[in-house]
């Protein structure tokens, strides 16, 4: 595209005047292309129809809420890789915000381990209420 | 004694000659004093970012644990309870929000090449789309507050689940058969006469039709958990507003560059996070089956 070899010129123009051949290396950060932009756009906009679309298709209600998360996971992937430039960034970020996703996934996980403990004395005390 | 001296002189030249002495980098006014490169401005608060976007994340864990927890102990609750959100909203509103996730990501690009009125477009385009995610939120927030469809002992819904549209969409409409939904009033008069009973406006005395779900223990639980966290998720479009206002101002002054765009790069990143929260709530919230 004409817009992004110009824009290119643009951004490789900064005074340090030398290394022209090698501008990538003079960037402060990676100029994500218009073009991606837009087709990452349009990818999680295709999900999210999808996600819609196959909530009225009866899979079993596990299945279906698999599938939802499925398609949630891979539009927030797109995400945090083309919109939030992971994929350009400094590996340590993306070590970083996996980290917090690792530790919400335990709490999660852990938590519901003990879901269920306190469900026998609930239902006695709405057995006594009924009595 | 003179080698000290002369290091000593040496290290208090080499911290003040590249520096100046008052703001700063003299050739690159915004750069602040402790920093050595616009590159190395840049990095630190990228990861200074970073490190608060995990924290949101786990604020907004604690949300989701509960979820869990809830949707994993009473699924009928949830399945029962969805029927009273639109999910055509749902779904405007996650078209509304990716759109504005594009020109935050686009803004970035802008500030970076030095496009000032591309700049300035997106931002306000940023700006415009999150108060339509806010304009959506109060349609349905409002509609919520009139059918009285509230978290905890405030829910005492006006319709119940058989009488909605999205209820009648997926199972067909209970009522068809009586007379159109007036027959369960008449049934109802009939059998409680109690004062008690017609006392509180609370629509649980009607009589489901045949083949309407059960009502759940607790339904209330659902909205606790949906008026939290679309709350929560509401006051960070909220802030993000701000913040874009504020890089407008700072954008229509002219004051971002090729070498100095890590403002819209950080607000940006806490919009797409913003954005990534939305799309785990939508189906979460919306689209259970």
């Amino acid at each position: 595209m004409t817009q992004h070899q110009h824009t290119n010129g643009n951004a490789h123009a900064p005074e340090s005047g030398e290394g022209h051949a090698d501008a990538h290396h003079d960037e402060i950060a990676h100029v994500t292309p218009v073009r991606l932009l837009l087709v990452v756009w349009g990818a999680l906009m295709v999900l999210t129809i999808i996600t819609v679309g196959v909530t009225s298709v009866d899979f079993g209600s596990r299945i279906n809420l698999i599938i939802a998360m499925l398609i949630a996971t891979v539009k927030a992937g797109l995400v945090v890789t083309y919109f939030m430039h992971l994929r350009w960034d400094r590996p340590f970020h993306t070590l970083v915000f996996l980290g917090s996703l690792l530790f919400v996934s335990l709490f999660i996980s852990l938590t519901l381990l003990d879901k269920s403990e306190y469900e026998r004395d609930i239902e006695r005390m709405y057995l006594e209420k009924a009595q | 004694m003179a080698q000290p001296s002369a290091e000593q002189s040496g290290s208090h030249e080499a911290a003040h000659a590249p520096h100046g002495h008052d703001s700063g980098h003299g050739a690159v006014p915004f750069l602040a004093h402790h920093f050595d490169t616009p590159k190395h401005q840049f990095e630190s608060g990228k990861l200074g970012i970073w490190l608060f976007l995990v924290t949101e994340v786990l604020f907004f864990g604690g949300l989701f644990c509960a979820y869990a927890i809830y949707r994993s102990l009473h699924p009928e609750i949830f399945v029962y309870a969805h029927y009273y959100l639109d999910t055509f909203w749902g779904a405007v509103n996650t078209g509304v929000l990716i759109l504005s996730s594009l020109t935050a990501a686009w803004a970035v690009r802008n500030a970076q090449l030095g496009e000032q009125k591309k700049l300035v477009f997106n931002l306000v385009a940023t700006m415009v789309l999150a108060c339509c995610f806010l304009g959506v939120k109060y349609i349905e927030y409002s509609h919520k507050f009139h059918d009285n469809v509230l978290p905890g002992r405030h829910f005492n819904p006006t319709h119940e689940v058989w009488e909605l549209e999205s209820f009648k969409k997926a199972h067909g409409d209970l009522t068809a058969g009586t007379h159109a939904g007036s027959a369960p009033h008449a049934a109802e008069a009939v059998a409680q006469p109690q004062p008690g009973a017609v006392a509180a406006p609370g629509t649980e005395a009607k009589r489901p039709p045949p083949g309407a779900p059960a009502k759940p223990r607790n339904l209330s639980v659902f909205f606790s958990i949906y008026f939290f966290m679309t709350g929560l998720h509401g006051i960070h479009v909220v802030a993000g507003i701000i913040t874009f206002g504020w890089l407008l101002r700072r954008a229509l002054r002219g004051e971002f560059g090729p070498q100095h765009f890590g403002a819209v790069d950080y607000a940006a990143l806490y919009w797409h996070l913003v954005d990534l929260i939305w799309i785990y709530l939508f189906p979460l919230l919306y689209l259970i089956h």
